[in-house]
């Protein structure tokens, strides 16, 4: 049945949703596909997808659900059996979707004349029949397409007997959402959100905007002569930098700093935003680009920004103990270093009072000596959104200098 | 809703594709507001214009900026007006009606006539802003305190957003919304577009501008690739310039008005130079 088509779309990672897809079922309802597969398919991606970046797996399920049925001919037990519920693939929907599920449904079975509904169908399953030499490509979704969809909500359930609702149960039982748990990552969207967090609002720049306490004070003492008063607007005045970990132990997160990156990239909300790299630890230079070509050294973040700015550090803080605590420790041996690592990472957190540590990795796995060393220098929060919010706060907060013992 | 079912075909001076079409169509049918994306150029803007035109209703164009709050597009409070009203005698300040100013969405709710409202780079506010309109897009109506008012939509505006995805929108926006990604148009698209600004300029001259223009777009690494609308203003120049059509094909003339980066035009001569055999030249 069509329903399927939109386990096919999850399947293939396309992340619809059913308020999405109850208003497709409902513009196949009211007939705006004029049964073609060119119209489903432009259009029904206009309603089912909704960024670009989906459009290749929107085809491929288009492709896998559509492509199949090219050449049937369409027999009323066929598409009796179409119209049975699709036990073997249950949805992958955790417990509240499904609840929602069900509500729209009966929402609709009340909203829609079942009865009106069974009719036309049946109507339409005769000339399909009927039509059935053609053969065309058109069977499976033009004809179904207006009843196919809502033939499964109401009738699929009945004329397919049991429903496939009621199955929950059994998906509860074989845990098919066991992986969907894992699933929670951060995406930018949540990222930035986090980030906004990160202001300071001062008042800078002309005065536009109106103070409207002071205009009341200032016009009571004029005895009612009006006096505006108008203030500087408030901006953001945080300035970030933020310093990337490239070594080979961060590469399984490369992708999550990925996101990080461009939540703060592309956030207008900074007054200025930096970023450099380094590799596996920050000695006498930081890169500027990934590679780490372009050398910038670490001496002119000193000089190039004041103290005030925010710092966030993100690295899995793991390395050989001689790369953080030896001269010449350097993991890359065409590097030497005259000052081990830990000095530099010092005179950072006493420059940067406002600096955190975002580790990728998770908190059990921190009792490696130098992550342990380096929290007690910077203060180090897990990179997931609720690692993200308290290191945000910190960053925000009084900054507190290291206690090193 | 029926006689827009088949409304809009495109306009005199807009090519729209036929999934565009039917697209807005939908959304006009069932008053979806439109989710517009693509590249620079790709005439996004110009798709509500056009719709306005060909159903001959009235635009509202919102243009969005980096400080824009969703409260200003439904209506704004003048209180300094009324403030500065108070002190003289002659004005009736007991109205606040007349200090309450509708914004673009207000406007577009209160007109007699269905209006297309664009919501014009939607991505440039602040992160929340999308969410912030969320309920008045999807009722068509909002709450005005100061005169304990509900504003009403009379007609469904046709609801144009248009996004150069410099932020991501937020998924419960976009989940109400209806979703189309203006892909770039094909040489021969680009043809028929090229046409309807300038008929004319000469066939042969415009075929080998066109041609020149994707061997551009298909350099690796530009910063910002030419849009249509670099591609009207080249040919423009171009046949403004008379440049004749052996000159375009062995150089590149005005290639400033395609590449307007010194980066970009760096590297396309770079390119075009290592690639050996085109012989371009800069000239501007």
């Amino acid at each position: 049945m069509f329903t399927d088509f939109f386990y096919t779309l999850r399947k293939k990672g396309v992340p619809v949703s059913i308020t999405e897809w109850i208003s497709f079922i409902e513009a196949l309802y009211q007939g705006f596909f004029q049964s073609s597969i060119n119209h489903l398919y432009w259009v029904g991606r206009a309603f089912l997808v909704k960024s670009e970046a989906y459009y290749d797996m929107f085809d491929e399920a288009f492709q896998e659900y559509f492509g199949g049925i090219a050449t049937e001919g369409v027999e009323l037990d066929k598409v009796l059996q179409w119209l049975e519920n699709p036990l073997n693939r249950l949805p992958k929907l955790t417990p509240e979707e499904m609840e929602e599920f069900r509500r729209k449904m009966e929402e609709f079975q009340r909203q829609h004349n079942m009865d009106e509904l069974m009719r036309q169908f049946r109507e339409r399953l005769k000339e399909q029949h009927e039509r059935h030499d053609g053969g065309n490509k058109w069977i499976g979704t033009g004809g179904k397409s207006p009843f196919g969809a809502y033939g499964y909500h109401p009738g699929g359930i009945r004329v397919g007997g049991e429903s496939w609702m009621q199955s929950a149960m059994k998906v509860a039982d074989e845990r098919r959402y066991r992986n969907y748990r894992n699933d929670i990552i951060l995406d930018v969207r949540q990222m930035k959100v986090a980030l906004k967090k990160l202001r300071e609002l001062k008042r800078e720049g002309a005065e536009e905007e109106l103070d409207i306490d002071e205009t009341i004070d200032k016009t009571a003492k004029e005895g009612g002569e009006i006096e505006l008063v108008f203030n500087r607007s408030r901006e953001n005045t945080v300035r970030l930098i933020l310093l990337m970990d490239t070594g080979g132990s961060m590469l399984p997160y490369s992708e999550l700093c990925d996101r990080l990156f461009s939540a703060a990239s592309q956030m207008e909300h900074f007054k200025e935003f930096r970023h450099f790299y380094f590799h596996n630890c920050i000695y006498q230079d930081v890169y500027e680009d990934m590679a780490n070509y372009k050398r910038v050294p670490t001496e002119k973040l000193f000089s190039n920004f004041h103290k005030g700015y925010k710092l966030i550090i993100v690295g899995d803080a793991r390395m050989a103990y001689s790369e953080l605590f030896d001269v010449n420790g350097c993991i890359d041996y065409f590097y030497t270093n005259d000052k081990p690592a830990i000095e530099w990472l010092l005179r950072i957190r006493e420059h940067f009072p406002h600096s955190i540590w975002l580790n990728p990795t998770h908190k059990n796995f921190w009792g490696h000596y130098t992550v342990d060393t380096i929290s007690k220098i910077f203060p180090m929060f897990e990179l997931t959104l609720d690692g993200l919010k308290d290191g945000i706060k910190a960053l925000t907060s009084k900054a507190k200098q290291p206690v090193l013992n | 809703m029926a006689q827009n079912v088949h409304g809009y075909k495109g306009s005199e001076d807009y090519i729209a594709s036929k999934p565009l079409m039917e697209i807005v169509n939908v959304a006009i049918a069932l008053g979806k507001p439109l989710v517009i994306k693509g590249e620079p150029g790709t005439g996004k803007t110009l798709l509500a214009h056009s719709i306005a035109q060909a159903l001959n209703k009235r635009i509202i164009v919102w243009n969005i900026k980096s400080t824009t709050k969703a409260k200003d597009g439904l209506y704004v409070y003048d209180t300094v007006q009324r403030l500065n009203d108070a002190r003289f005698k002659d004005k009736d300040i007991s109205d606040i009606r007349q200090y309450i100013k509708l914004g673009k969405l207000g406007q577009a709710f209160t007109s007699e006539d269905q209006v297309v409202l664009l919501i014009d780079e939607i991505d440039k506010a602040d992160i929340e802003f999308p969410n912030d309109l969320l309920n008045e897009l999807d009722e068509m109506s909002f709450h005005i305190p100061e005169l304990d008012e509900e504003v009403v939509a009379k007609h469904r505006p046709i609801v144009v957003i248009t996004s150069n995805s410099e932020k991501e929108l937020p998924d419960a926006f976009l989940r109400r919304c209806i979703f189309h990604y203006i892909d770039f148009p094909d040489p021969e698209m680009m043809e028929r577009i090229v046409r309807v600004h300038y008929p004319d300029i000469e066939t042969r001259l415009v075929r080998e501008a066109i041609k020149r223009f994707y061997m551009i777009r298909e350099v690796d690494g530009l910063r910002k690739k030419p849009s249509t609308s670099e591609l009207l203003d080249w040919i423009k120049a171009l046949h403004l310039g008379g440049i004749s059509i052996e000159k375009i094909s062995s150089e590149i003339p005005f290639l400033g008005t395609l590449l307007k980066n010194e980066q970009d035009t760096g590297r396309f001569i770079r390119v075009a130079t290592s690639q050996g055999g085109f012989g371009f030249k800069r000239k501007y």
